[in-house]
């Protein structure tokens, strides 16, 4: 067996074994999580360290799943939208979204126009709260829980607030909203939630210029993630990534304007790309993105449509459906990239099977290859920067 | 009253001082980062938790005291009080009034110097004793940060010394107020304002505070050195830490900012007042900045702080020869 000695400024194919580059062993394997603080949740990465620098890096996911795919095919299909809340554990509204349209692509069910503008208000408030909950991660992630970082997570909770205090408004609930039925909403919007959601984004839109300043106008935020974990637009659109990770490699993709789903068909959503694909790029995206979707929020909020939220009849219980043999996939835009649901239907109350494609799982699967060559301190950044909701990923 | 007895009580006195002080720092900062950070910090424990600092040190009492497994028993115990030893042991040559100094050596800025670099010792032995890889990594660190910032720490603090002529700090003190202080209305500030931020910058990395807390980045290595020590152990580290941030500033206040020097209060005042002021910028800092990675402090150190602080230095002695 060919072997090649380590050196540090040399990337490993990451397909080899390791005991192929490092037959002595001489090489530290530090096992990153699933209990440490940077993970995200129950992540576990081992780095294979020489001094600082990571030569080899194997993740390991499965340690949150919760056998939710199998769950769905035993509950019905109305019961099914409070489990799949809790898979991406900080965007709920998009989960559910994306569950009920699948089923609504089965039923062949026409949503009323009023309900497809609350599900797209739903979508972007979800992605502007989202996208802040990363902010903050990252950014302690960065510069630590007991400092710097704490200070911008924590503000960044404090605008979250706002969006997770009109979703309370609407569903009654801050997080696992179960507010998305087959066919419709469940909840309409309270009086006044109009003008409650223009006061929260006159109050968040001057908060993200702060942001703006704090993250891309300083010094070590900017050393911090500069050319930090690189990927290139081949491999990621090789390893089926999607979302701001794809954007900020340059690749122009994103279904809210190339599939439109919801209300998108109706507005003009202009898709945020940038250059170079390391975590300063990513970063620049999310951040511009929440900006555009207080825009577009702004710009939907006025225009919801009268009329009824379900395209069934108002009822107290849900529907029981019973869907006759068939099979659909609808993917749709979340903050972390494309959430898909594939189900197959064979005309029981319940689906056959059902499959979740996460966005976070293909953002992980990155790991092995822009991971070594790096350090320790840059694989919590990569990793930060990368967005993955456990939750999502394990299921 | 004999000069030892009176060098014992001055030293009890300091000691304790100290460790209350950072104590009530510990409060005093976690107010301060909740305003920072728009929360209301602590406010269960006494009249607006006040008490949270005792509060903790009951908790950390309760603990229970864990040796790892393959642990090195006697690094590992001795780490901890090492920490604090050393991070105290600076007070010794301090001049808190023209008058009370526990010890007045000749050589105070060379032994405050040296105890300050023994600190990363006992960080080193905490992090290889533990027999835990994070540890190891942080202390790993510790050192290359340590070796590192040495260097610009010694050479600005030898401006001071070049200027006063001597080692003693009560001297330089002396000095200071017999002329003027090394960073304030002089033009001695030119020279004392860039060795008075090098230096703060230096004692930051020796005191492993952000942005230079490396050693113990908790996003990264989870406690650092101190992830495998628990209850009391853990809490002496963690003392260690403060009270060697509050000595840093009472020694940067004595070198450059004229120590005990002011008007009207008496000295003491003053010396608590310049190290609280330092401290408290310490801490502001500390919530306001995120974290360098390893080389790239390493990068900052060598290629900007070290050949700064040497033309600091030799500008020094020029204007001391010219001008002094």
């Amino acid at each position: 067996m060919q072997t090649t000695p380590v050196t540090v400024s040399r990337r490993v194919d990451p397909h080899l074994k390791v005991d192929q580059y490092d037959p002595e062993g001489e090489l530290m394997l530090l096992h990153f999580g699933p209990q440490h603080p940077s993970t995200h949740g129950v992540f576990r990465m081992d780095l294979y360290l020489d001094g600082e620098i990571i030569v080899k890096a194997v993740p390991h996911v499965g340690y949150l799943h919760r056998a939710v795919e199998k769950l769905c095919e035993k509950l019905t299909y109305v019961q099914s939208t409070p489990i799949v809340d809790k898979n991406d554990y900080v965007a709920p509204m998009t989960n559910e979204q994306a569950l009920v349209m699948s089923f609504e692509k089965l039923l062949n069910l026409e949503v009323p126009r009023r309900a497809r503008y609350l599900r797209t208000i739903y979508a972007e408030l979800q992605r502007i709260a989202s996208h802040l909950v990363w902010l903050g991660t990252f950014s302690a992630d960065l510069g630590g829980t007991l400092g710097g970082g704490a200070s911008v997570l924590l503000w960044c909770l404090r605008e979250r607030e706002l969006i997770l205090d009109l979703f309370e408004d609407v569903t009654g609930a801050r997080f696992h909203y179960n507010t998305h039925t087959i066919g419709g909403l469940r909840h309409d919007i309270t009086p006044g939630w109009v003008d409650r959601v223009k006061q929260a984004m006159d109050k968040i839109e001057p908060r993200l210029d702060e942001y703006n300043e704090l993250s891309f106008h300083n010094r070590i935020f900017q050393e911090r993630t500069r050319g930090v974990g690189t990927l290139a637009a081949d491999l990621a659109l090789d390893l089926g990534i999607t979302g701001p990770i794809l954007r900020a490699c340059g690749v122009d993709h994103d279904l809210r304007r190339d599939a439109p789903f919801h209300a998108y068909d109706e507005v003009k959503v202009n898709v945020i790309t940038a250059k170079g694909g390391d975590c300063l790029a990513r970063s620049q995206v999310r951040v511009a993105e929440m900006r555009e979707s207080v825009r577009l929020v702004r710009q939907l909020i006025d225009a919801v449509p009268e009329g009824g939220i379900n395209a069934g009849k108002p009822v107290k219980l849900p529907i029981q459906y019973k869907i006759p043999a068939n099979q659909a996939y609808v993917g749709i835009e979340t903050p972390r990239g494309e959430l898909g649901t594939y189900v197959i239907a064979a005309g029981e109350a319940s689906p056959y099977r059902l499959k979740i494609r996460s966005p976070s799982l293909h953002a992980l699967s990155a790991i092995p290859y822009i991971l070594p060559g790096e350090t320790v301190s840059d694989a919590v950044a990569i990793l930060g920067s990368l967005d993955p909701i456990m939750g999502e990923v394990d299921r | 009253m004999t000069p030892l007895l009176h060098s014992v009580l001055i030293g009890f006195l300091l000691v304790n001082v100290f460790l209350v002080t950072a104590a009530a720092g510990l409060w005093f900062e976690r107010k301060w980062a909740a305003r920072m950070q728009s929360r209301v910090g602590p406010n269960m424990v006494g009249y607006a938790g006040v008490l949270q600092p005792v509060a903790d040190v009951v908790k950390l009492l309760q603990k229970e005291d864990i040796l790892p497994e393959n642990a090195d028993w006697w690094l590992f115990q001795i780490a901890p009080p090492l920490a604090v030893f050393c991070s105290l042991g600076g007070l010794a040559v301090l001049p808190i009034t023209p008058t009370e100094v526990s010890v007045g050596l000749d050589v105070g800025v060379l032994y405050l110097l040296a105890i300050g670099a023994v600190t990363v010792l006992s960080v080193f032995a905490g992090g290889w004793a533990t027999n835990n890889k994070f540890a190891l990594l942080g202390g790993m660190r510790a050192v290359a940060q340590s070796v590192s910032y040495e260097v610009p720490m010694v050479l600005t603090a030898m401006v001071p010394v070049v200027i006063a002529g001597s080692m003693n700090v009560s001297k330089i003190v002396e000095w200071q107020v017999s002329h003027h202080w090394l960073v304030g209305l002089s033009p001695m500030t030119v020279l004392g304002l860039p060795a008075f931020v090098i230096f703060m910058m230096a004692s930051l990395a020796e005191a492993n505070r952000i942005p230079f807390d490396i050693p113990e980045a908790e996003s990264e290595l989870v406690g650092g050195i101190t992830t495998e020590y628990t209850g009391m152990k853990f809490a002496l580290f963690y003392v260690a830490e403060y009270v060697h941030t509050l000595v840093s500033s009472a020694v940067a206040a004595s070198l450059f900012l004229g120590g005990w020097d002011g008007p009207g209060a008496p000295g003491f005042h003053w010396f608590f007042g310049k190290t609280l002021f330092l401290f408290g910028f310490i801490y502001t800092a500390r919530w306001t900045w995120l974290r360098f990675r390893s080389d790239q402090l390493m990068r900052l150190c060598w290629t900007w702080l070290v050949p700064t602080s040497l033309v600091l230095l030799a500008a020094t002695a020029v204007w001391v020869v010219k001008v002094g």
